[in-house]
């Protein structure tokens, strides 16, 4: 079982613990990551912002290798999975910015790999079993709302998604080591995104809104797959801090995957209790 | 159809003729209540052909493209690519742009991501700040991640820098 892998350029700063959390869980499960050589950013938020063309190219360069690779492709960070999945999208219609595209990178998309978000390969057959079969420390019944966010659902038609107002697929890997996944209402309201750097108070007015609303459903951590989401929920919140955990962290705790502690460290509100 | 409206259509590839003004948009935007006009506003106005209010807006910044709007709207208009459309054609005009900080940071994203191939947190981060000239604001936390050894201090670039620049010179 392998799979091309695109980290994202978070994967080697903010969003360091979601990189080695990722590694560790696939390679306790018997995955086989293989990194895309050279991949590229996917232009985050702000390439389609300022330039349709721009924000199509740099997640097509992407495809392009993926496709030279010719295996399907994880993409964990929900953002670059957003940005990916439209670009393929744009190629699959024969869109006229994307010609131009695949003419300036010399290269045309043939659709034969496929773009998997972590939410896609949980649902793979077999991987939830897999899950259950490989606990070592189970949670014993920890307490956590799964948060989704926006990029990983949103929109359906790009995204595949077949339930985008409530999904369930986080909740169910969850359970499947061993936590209780609660009920909310919450989970594909959107974190501010950006905002967290560019109006760090109104970025807090969502963040901590989404914070208390997981408190009041009873919740000891939030799970979420998305660079930002996490750092936004992590850095944003008021009050006596509640841990903001990548569902690989949540996962590769009960896996036993080592060095997780060095995990923990990594965030502002400290996970390591709920572990202990 | 005013031309406006046309010329937002052809740039986003939505059909605005749909909207019927249910408010579905408004309703579940995350971030209306920092916008200068609901989200069923602004599509009346683009049909009204109100081009300078909504080009110099702060709405049109606002918006962090969530996409939840047009995944519930009933007529399946995505506001996302709307909003997009607005700020390519803002720019294009060199309209004034009433949110400094989010162009800034944009710029600054961009910038990184053309130079190295990957956005390097530190630099990006280091160039947004001397553009808004705000070294303040999360100071704190800033250093708090840096503590932490999440924000590496050097730059890796990606070998495949030609092809990168070419993508950037496809865009307008």
């Amino acid at each position: 079982m392998e799979l091309s892998y695109y980290p994202g350029c978070t994967a080697h700063s903010t969003a360091w613990e979601f990189n080695e959390s990722t590694e560790g869980v696939f390679r306790a499960l018997g995955w086989r990551l293989r990194e895309l050589p050279d991949w590229n950013c996917c232009g985050g938020a702000s390439a389609h912002t300022m330039d349709r063309v721009v924000g199509l190219g740099l997640p097509a360069r992407n495809l392009a290798i993926a496709q030279r690779m010719g295996r399907d492709v994880l993409v964990p960070c929900a953002g670059c999975y957003n940005n990916v999945q439209k670009a393929r999208a744009a190629l699959e219609a024969g869109d006229p910015d994307a010609r131009k595209i695949e003419d300036t990178l010399g290269f045309r998309w043939g659709k034969g790999v496929g773009v998997l978000s972590l939410l896609d390969w949980l649902e793979r057959p077999g991987v939830i079993e897999a899950l259950k079969a490989g606990v070592k420390r189970p949670l014993q019944g920890l307490r956590v709302v799964a948060y989704y966010g926006c990029q990983l659902v949103r929109p359906p038609r790009v995204t595949g998604r077949r339930s985008w107002e409530n999904p369930t697929t986080l909740e169910k890997a969850c359970e499947a080591v061993g936590a209780r996944a609660l009920d909310w209402s919450y989970k594909v309201d959107c974190c501010g995104a950006d905002l967290g750097i560019t109006h760090p108070d109104r970025a807090e007015t969502l963040c901590s809104g989404l914070v208390a609303r997981a408190r009041e459903a009873g919740a000891q951590a939030v799970v979420v797959s998305c660079g930002l989401c996490q750092a936004n929920l992590d850095m944003r919140q008021k009050g006596q801090g509640l841990p903001v955990l990548y569902v690989t962290e949540l996962l590769g705790a009960a896996l036993g995957v080592p060095g997780r502690e060095k995990w923990w460290k990594k965030h502002l509100v400290d996970p390591s209790p709920l572990f202990r | 159809m005013h031309p406006f409206a046309t010329e937002v259509q052809e740039l986003s590839g939505q059909n605005l003729s749909r909207c019927y003004q249910c408010k579905k948009c408004t309703a579940g935007c995350p971030t209306v209540s920092w916008y200068e006009w609901p989200n069923h506003g602004v599509v009346r106005m683009i049909q009204r052909g109100m081009r300078d209010a909504l080009l110099g807006s702060k709405t049109i910044w606002m918006c962090v493209g969530c996409d939840t709007c047009g995944t519930r709207c009933p007529n399946g208009i995505y506001l996302g690519p709307i909003m997009d459309a607005l700020r390519s054609l803002a720019r294009r005009e060199g309209r004034r742009v009433p949110e400094p900080a989010v162009l800034a940071f944009h710029e600054a994203f961009l910038a990184s991501a053309r130079r190295f191939g990957r956005v390097h947190e530190a630099t990006m981060l280091a160039a947004y700040k001397l553009k808004t000239r705000d070294f303040l604001t999360d100071l704190g936390v800033g250093l708090k991640l840096f503590a932490k050894g999440k924000i590496p201090v050097l730059p890796k670039g990606i070998q495949g820098k030609a092809e990168i620049e070419k993508i950037f010179r496809l865009g307008s």
